[in-house]
């Protein structure tokens, strides 16, 4: 503490105000915009040499050197459609996903209402519980459950699978709505008993409306979860292999432009929902802070 | 219906939901490391996992990586973090891009480096171009373990330093103006702002961002199937191994276990490392 306060006065005493330093500003932003920019130039340009693999012809892909540019050919695409097991893998993905979002959305909002609108005994450590996920390697869940799955004849099924990630998605879901419904003032729903309403008449004609874009930003990030997951999807599935699971199993014997087009299947609907709920982001971070 | 038992209502699904399918398979999975099929205790599994060849460079390659990748992802969040809380124009554009690898899978962001990386990929093409090599390089083969394991480590920085960067920036967010402005008066430099300023005001969300990406780091798996296949064994690559290509389910739980018990003591550390007393809080 003495330290830093010695260390400010002779500072203050010389250069201030800031017009006197005005080069060094100008400097300054320079270099803040540089950093900026090659910040950018570092998340967008592998995602760009996928996209430019992808778009490359195969003979192109596996050619030396390769072109910064593509030849904007789209045979590389259709031999990955069209190569056996990429249509079922892609379907079963959507519908993995999918349930999913239902899932962590219909289980998880419930809770995250009673959680921003009651107190009552067991809410910490209901909350203990749901923060808990956290410290887990949720994936390994697929060990148990594979034991499970075989037991109850749920192996290798798309509803096995996503009910390993709705536990991976839920979490989020649970906290997320609780800061929704946090949002929206009680007060709303007060008025609407008074005015006649039940309770679920008040929240389905003046909490649902108000809070409903929120809560499609985290269905379409459960969805995400779910897209994305690769050890889960291997262990538990074979017939009913999802796009990661169809595309790590085949990495050692893939030719390169199915890997390729592959990866930028993976990439391009994640960054149009990422898109999509760029809003709600922080807002999401934010409250799973506390 | 009586609003005393509603909560509680509300409450079930999720609360069933994670009892049996998340506590009760995790108990499971340590039991199964620990005794056989009978119900009998036993450390053989735990042995055998201990005394495969591939154990010790599996658990010292995932430390390694760990510790390679973490320090470095906190410093560029921080950095990230910074610089977006005192940016105005082009700030909801230049967010965007920088939280672009949150929504990308682990096993896609391995195929973008592999992109890069691989003998006839995006590096060794520039490399040759400006004529720095002759002859393009094999970076991913098993005799060059060293450029894998830098690959790998870009890759997991590439991927998963946003994660970081959206807590820390939600967590800024927080931080009242008037503690900065304040110390600005009184002279700090930005440096002296962020350092006794920002830092210690963030350090709640520093936990939580630590505690989500150092647990991800000792899950590595798809990065590294893609980019080093089995040249850079690590934990959850012989998880997969064992449960899946050698079907032993019990040495697979084994693995499970430890990267559990890894997970579990590096959570308490960082909670004890980066506890705030309840009277510093926001």
């Amino acid at each position: 503490m003495n330290a830093a306060v010695t260390d400010v006065v002779p500072a203050k005493a010389g250069k201030r105000p800031d017009g006197v330093v005005g080069g060094d500003n100008r400097l300054a932003r320079i270099a803040f915009t540089v950093v900026v920019v090659l910040l950018c130039a570092w998340v967008l340009v592998p995602i760009w040499l996928l996209v430019a693999n992808t778009f490359s012809t195969p003979a192109e892909v596996n050619a030396f050197p390769k072109r910064f540019l593509p030849s904007f050919d789209t045979e590389s695409v259709t031999f990955f459609l069209g190569f056996a097991g990429v249509g079922s893998a892609l379907w079963n993905s959507i519908l993995v996903a999918t349930v999913t979002m239902v899932l962590s959305i219909s289980i998880g909002a419930p809770a995250g209402y009673a959680l921003s609108r009651f107190e009552f005994r067991g809410k910490g450590t209901f909350r203990i519980l749901v923060l808990m996920t956290r410290a887990f390697p949720l994936p390994l869940l697929a060990l148990p459950m594979a034991v499970l799955f075989i037991r109850v004849g749920l192996d290798d099924t798309v509803f096995g699978l996503a009910l390993v990630h709705t536990t991976l998605a839920l979490p989020f879901a649970v906290l997320i709505t609780y800061s929704l419904f946090s949002g929206v003032p009680i007060e709303l729903e007060e008025a609407a008993w008074t005015l006649g309403c039940t309770r679920w008449q008040a929240f389905r004609k003046v909490i649902l409306p108000l809070v409903l874009p929120g809560i499609t930003a985290s269905a379409i990030f459960a969805f995400v979860v779910s897209w994305n997951e690769v050890f889960a999807a291997a262990v538990l599935t074979i017939e009913h292999r999802t796009l990661p699971a169809f595309l790590l199993q085949s990495l050692d014997v893939a030719p390169l432009h199915l890997k390729f087009a592959g990866g930028t299947m993976l990439v391009v609907p994640a960054l149009v929902f990422i898109f999509m709920v760029r809003k709600y982001l922080f807002a999401m971070w934010g409250i799973a802070n506390r | 219906m009586p609003v005393r038992t509603l909560p509680y209502l509300l409450l079930a699904p999720a609360t069933f939901f994670l009892l049996a399918f998340f506590l009760y398979p995790f108990a499971l999975v340590a039991w199964q490391a620990i005794a056989t099929d009978e119900g009998v205790l036993t450390t053989q599994y735990l042995s055998k996992m201990a005394g495969h060849w591939k154990f010790d460079t599996a658990l010292s390659n995932t430390f390694w990586l760990v510790a390679a990748v973490v320090p470095i992802q906190v410093a560029l969040s921080l950095l990230m973090a910074s610089l977006v809380t005192s940016m105005g124009r082009g700030r909801d554009i230049v967010l965007y891009i920088w939280t672009i690898p949150l929504g990308i899978s682990d096993l896609a962001a391995g195929l973008i480096w592999l992109a890069i990386f691989e003998q006839t990929g995006f590096l060794n093409s520039l490399l040759v171009g400006v004529g720095v090599i002759d002859q393009p390089e094999t970076f991913l083969g098993y005799q060059n373990k060293g450029t894998i394991f830098l690959a790998v480590v870009l890759a997991e920085i590439w991927r998963a330093t946003a994660i970081m960067l959206v807590i820390l920036v939600a967590g800024m967010g927080l931080i009242p103006k008037e503690y900065d402005e304040a110390a600005q008066v009184f002279g700090a430099s930005r440096w002296q702002r962020f350092r006794r300023v920002t830092l210690p005001l963030l350090k709640p969300s520093l936990q939580t961002a630590l505690i989500l990406r150092v647990i991800l780091a000792f899950e590595v798996f798809a990065v590294v199937a893609a980019l080093g296949g089995t040249n850079l064994p690590v934990l959850m690559g012989e998880v997969y191994n064992r449960q899946f290509e050698l079907r032993d389910g019990n040495v697979a739980a084994a693995f499970a276990l430890l990267i559990l018990v890894i997970s579990l003591a590096f959570t308490l550390l960082i909670m004890w490392a980066l506890r705030t007393p309840k009277e510093a809080r926001l």
